[in-house]
């Protein structure tokens, strides 16, 4: 068993084989030069901590040894040869597979409004990108964000907390434009305000230019914008390209079939590289850029690999810290006809969307620290049930959730 | 030397559920499961220190409302990512509706 990409779906995926009592041969192949290590708190706890921290490892090489799991970092996989059935690895060696999974996860979308080699331009994915980052975060910096979206707002937070002055650019009418209602968002863009971030929507960008030691920021308005660095967050693409000149099916990443199989019966693909079909929304086709689906999804790819044969039937979830709060959205809210709204008390509330048959088919709550977080696991878990609470149920914080569940 | 702390109500608990419970700098979390049998744990999840009584009860399992991790909290044990580490448990007895644990 061969994984390329030694993220958290890679990680989770060779675990999963031993746990799954596979014990032959498991073989998990990073290009970065650490072992396996958690990539949420990169935008946070990484940035703002006062001394620089390591890495929060999802396995240290320890427990790869102990679980006879060969961990191969700083190798980049070059091509795979589905006839030979080997991967070629950039050390010139090859290395032969029964079954493969394909983990290579996404890159930050590059901004060709900026220049490309600077130091002054940041973006943000793997921990020694994060390193670079920090540098930056101090007061007297003066950092622009481009791009309103998670990675953007929580370095955007990561920033004020470390004192530097902070402009976020976002060409949408409004921050978090993609899977966050409007009334969440206000309440996002509120605290923002209110930690002295400035806020600039629906504003173009021209261009980025370094003037000296600083950086030039021209929006397409004409406004004139100067700063100490720019930290792009304008969305991520999925690394196929070990994909692609192998020939497998792509559509949106490596396009995968509901048990994570690739076009080629040997090769699963897992994780932000691919897209799958999501059987409680219809089939629809999604690519998700989230860790608990990188989790999952290694870990189904792993028994898939075995020959389970198992669908894919997690419910998309994920979370967003930024200062205080927490967001958390279980779901897919697109094509909701009726959303309600229940309140749980100092500022938190959840909202419900419900599709025209009263199918509860997402939820997305806010508050401080974890006030949301017991409801929308249970709405998660009505949404997997395909259960169709009553809207002033839903809308009721003495009707516990729980109860709509064993309904 | 047993030392039993005195920790909250019976009925401060729901069924199939869990409450905070902070005693001299250290914070706990005391369930009561479906069954109304009481168990406590420490407070924190191994994973990233964050408070389980947030969390979410089912059955046996208390999962963790930041990332899901899930653990066992009759017998401390780590059930799924991204937990690995247990979780600390302590005797805990219920005497004319009151629960004790017992943090030694």
């Amino acid at each position: 068993m061969v994984i390329v990409g030694a993220g958290e779906c890679g990680a989770r995926a060779a675990f999963a084989l031993r746990e799954n009592g596979y014990d032959g041969p498991v073989t998990l192949i990073g290009d970065e030069p650490h072992h396996p290590y958690e990539r949420p708190p990169l935008s946070k706890d990484v940035l703002t901590a006062d001394e620089p921290p390591a890495p929060k490892w999802v396995g240290l090489p320890e427990r790869f040894a102990a679980l006879k799991i060969d961990c191969i970092t700083g190798m980049a996989a070059l091509a795979i040869d589905r006839q030979a059935k080997t991967v070629r690895l950039a050390g010139g060696s090859s290395i032969s597979y029964e079954k493969l999974l394909i983990a290579t996860g996404a890159m930050p979308r590059r901004l060709s409004l900026a220049p490309e080699a600077s130091g002054r331009i940041a973006y943000l994915r793997s921990f020694a990108d994060a390193q670079r980052l920090r540098d930056h975060l101090r007061p007297g910096n003066h950092i622009v964000v481009i791009g309103g979206g998670f990675i953007g707002l929580e370095l955007a937070a990561s920033a004020r907390k470390r004192g530097a002055a902070v402009t976020v650019i976002e060409a949408q009418p409004r921050i978090l434009m993609r899977g966050v209602p409007e009334e969440i968002a206000e309440v996002v863009a509120d605290r923002h305000r209110a930690e002295d971030v400035r806020l600039f929507c629906g504003r173009g960008l021209q261009e980025i230019s370094e003037q000296g030691r600083r950086l030039l920021v021209r929006l397409a308005d004409g406004e004139k914008i100067e700063a100490d660095c720019a930290l792009i967050g304008v969305g991520a693409q999925p690394v196929t390209t070990l994909a692609e000149s192998a020939g497998l099916a792509l559509d949106n990443g490596i396009a995968v079939d509901a048990t994570l199989k690739t076009s080629d019966p040997d090769i699963h693909a897992a994780g932000d590289c691919c897209s799958f079909p999501l059987a409680i929304y219809g089939g629809r086709r999604v690519r998700l850029e989230s860790w608990r689906n990188a989790q999952d999804q290694g870990t189904l790819a792993a028994r898939n690999m075995l020959g389970a044969d198992e669908p894919i039937s997690a419910v998309p979830w994920f979370w967003s810290d930024q200062h205080d709060l927490t967001l958390q959205v279980a779901g897919l809210a697109e094509g909701a006809a009726n959303v309600v709204r229940r309140d749980l008390g100092e500022g938190a509330f959840i909202l419900f969307h419900l599709a025209a048959d009263g199918r509860l088919i997402a939820a997305s709550g806010i508050g401080r620290g974890n006030a949301v977080a017991k409801d929308i696991r249970l709405a998660e878990m009505l949404i997997a049930k395909g259960a169709r609470p009553l809207p002033d149920q839903l809308a009721t914080p003495d009707v516990r959730l729980k109860t709509l569940l064993a309904a | 030397m047993s030392n039993w702390i005195e920790a909250c109500a019976a009925d401060d608990i729901e069924e199939e559920d869990v409450i905070r419970f902070d005693h001299a700098g250290r914070t706990f979390a005391i369930y009561r499961s479906p069954d109304d049998e009481y168990f406590a744990t420490d407070g924190l999840c191994t994973h990233e220190q964050v408070h389980l009584a947030d969390g979410l009860v089912m059955d046996d399992i208390i999962e963790c409302p930041k990332h899901n991790g899930r653990f066992n909290y009759k017998t401390g044990a780590a059930r799924g990512a991204p937990v690995c580490v247990n979780l600390r448990t302590y005797p805990v007895k219920v005497d004319s509706g009151k629960v004790f644990i017992e943090i030694g």
